[in-house]
């Protein structure tokens, strides 16, 4: 009995130890995968083809300088929507609203983070360029600019709950005193809370551009698909194709082992690396807070 | 310029006042959408719902009919993906919160699980495709479709479980340790039955997220469209989001009220699934004694 015993607990613990580690084999797998499909371009692709400004893999041209171009654009497009928006709304879920409202508003943004791409997707299709299009006057409504405002929505949520938390993690002392001392509430907010949650709601807008920038099928259903090299103002308004996009689109479609196929790994790649360090250095900001943190109260 | 400084200092009561409605306003512009389209959805996806939508087979190139095998396909996804990632999920957590400490190692495990949480769900379509695919030679399929959305998951699984286990207080170990208990005995009978209602909140979360995806089974297991329901997890298989995508950006023609009709079917799901974890969640709080 007692030996069974011991032997049970000895393998389940092995187990679950095993299963802790398994995050770690898992990115190092995704990783080796990524490399070993994607590697093989670099020696089948011209160094200066691949960096032109041509995407056209029918005749050998894979430059994936316009799909670098066309996530940056739209990125950057969903972060100036979405980081007034999430901070606005993590500044007033935890410091402004009443009770009551924070208990709807909390579940409604965790309902947003929920709603399948696909869905917006087809929204922005249906509703929101064709609205774009007669409203700006516009050739076409499927725009970088329509991503844009699809993918502020898809980012909100991760920005305003990780910003959230910082913000409720700072001590209420530190409120307490900026009121003792005579501020009023808004002052309070952008003069100590704020600043006392600084790192959190740098992480939150990191994750966000993690979250923008790897989103595939709301903005392959958007942008217009068109692989034109984004550096003018107006390409904004014009149709883009990001590199998400350009995976989905085209992997369905070529023969596993083509030049083509080991490209659009390369992509993944290049995609899988910016998550790499958009995540790491996140949480390193994190981890750095934390000391502090840690040395400040010690 | 000064004076208008001036004025906002004196009449900070003022700021005040303007600036809180501007960040009510704010907070009203992130979620109104959201509700907006929720409504949106439900009146004109309504009248496409009947008996035969629900369970018929699509036809006339799928502009009749029903979705069953998309809403089928779904279903086996969800569960496919729940075989792999539940347990492993919440394995992971519990060594995490029971059994590490605070070494390097724990840390690039840490890291490994935020990465995991950050990859595009293309990119893991892109790994489905290149291990499980290829590799091991799954075919396009709901085992391999299953097994990429379980990874993808694992991550929420994993942080919540956690999350869950580590509010359980600590005397109630050390009671259980104290009475004669191993560490396992104590984790199942004690420190999992306390946090239950935390975990199944962070399985259906990430469920949730399984189900709502399409990237990541685009090239492992969807299917353009079936005749007839999968018989073998080495099918492939029709799914609700990637039925979706198909018939409002590849088919021609494709009548607005079935569109929309499968919308709102994959968003019942959705909300379904989000409604039930809020459910557990807020129930266990009000529930709970320590």
């Amino acid at each position: 009995m007692e030996k069974s015993l011991n032997w049970r607990e000895f393998i389940i613990t092995r187990l679950i130890q095993t299963s802790g580690y398994s995050a770690i084999v898992f990115v190092a797998l995704i990783f080796f995968f990524l490399l070993r499909e994607g590697i093989p371009t670099l020696g089948e692709v011209k160094l200066s083809n691949l960096l032109s400004a041509r995407w056209y893999p029918i005749e050998n041209y894979f430059g994936i300088l316009p799909l670098i171009t066309g996530s940056l654009v739209v990125t950057i497009g969903a972060m100036l929507i979405a980081f007034p928006l999430g901070i606005g709304t993590a500044v007033y879920i935890s410091e402004i609203a009443p009770r009551w409202m924070r208990e709807i508003l909390k579940p409604l943004v965790e309902l947003l983070g929920g709603l399948p791409s696909v869905v917006l997707g087809f929204l922005g299709i249906l509703l929101v360029s064709p609205f774009l299009r007669v409203f700006l006057d516009l050739p076409t409504g499927l725009t970088a600019f329509t991503g844009s405002l699809l993918l502020g929505g898809i980012a909100v949520p991760t920005i305003v709950s990780v910003a959230e938390d910082a913000l409720d993690a700072v001590p209420r002392s530190y409120r307490e005193g900026a009121w003792a001392l005579g501020a009023t509430r808004w002052q309070t907010i952008w003069r100590v809370t704020l600043p006392a949650a600084k790192s959190g709601v740098l992480t939150a807008v990191m994750l966000g551009v993690g979250r923008a920038i790897g989103e595939t099928m709301t903005v392959m259903m958007v942008t217009g698909n068109a692989p034109v090299l984004a550096i003018k103002l107006g390409s904004w308004f014009s149709p883009v194709r990001t590199m998400t996009a350009t995976i989905a689109a085209e992997m369905g479609e070529v023969a596993n082992g083509s030049v083509h196929y080991h490209t659009l790994f390369f992509i993944g790649m290049v995609l899988f690396l910016i998550s790499l360090g958009v995540n790491i250095a996140a949480s390193s900001v994190v981890f750095r807070a934390k000391k502090r943190a840690e040395r400040i109260l010690s | 310029m000064k004076s208008i400084a001036k004025l906002f200092t004196l009449n900070r009561h003022l700021t005040e006042r303007i600036g809180f409605t501007a960040i009510t306003l704010m907070a009203m512009v992130t979620v109104l959408p959201i509700v907006g389209t929720v409504i949106y959805i439900l009146i004109q996806g309504a009248p496409a719902i009947s008996l035969e939508f629900i369970t018929g087979f699509p036809r006339d190139g799928m502009r009749e009919g029903g979705i069953l095998p998309a809403i089928i396909g779904t279903l086996y996804l969800a569960l496919g993906t729940a075989i792999f990632s539940v347990p492993l999920g919440i394995a992971a957590a519990i060594y995490l919160s029971e059994y590490a400490s605070d070494t390097p190692l724990t840390r690039t495990i840490r890291i490994a699980i935020i990465n995991l949480a950050g990859i595009p769900s293309v990119v893991y379509g892109l790994f489905g495709l290149g291990l499980f695919v290829l590799f091991l030679n799954f075919g396009t399929s709901i085992l391999a479709a299953s097994l990429t959305l379980s990874i993808m998951t694992l991550p929420v699984i994993i942080s919540t479980a956690e999350e869950a286990l580590r509010a359980v207080p600590q005397s109630f170990r050390t009671v259980s340790i104290s009475l004669g208990a191993t560490r396992w005995q104590t984790i199942r009978r004690i420190v999992l039955k306390e946090a239950l209602p935390g975990i199944l909140t962070g399985v259906i979360l990430g469920l949730n997220r399984a189900v709502g995806e399409t990237a990541p089974i685009l090239f492992t297991g969807a299917a353009f469209f079936l005749p007839r329901l999968p018989g073998s997890p080495f099918d492939a298989t029709m799914a609700l989001p990637y039925h979706l995508f198909v018939i409002s950006t590849q088919v021609p023609e494709m009548p607005i009220k079935i569109q929309y009709g499968t919308a709102l079917v994959l968003l019942a799901f959705v909300l379904t699934m989000n409604l039930i974890a809020t459910v557990i969640r807020s129930r266990a709080r009000a529930r709970r004694q320590w």
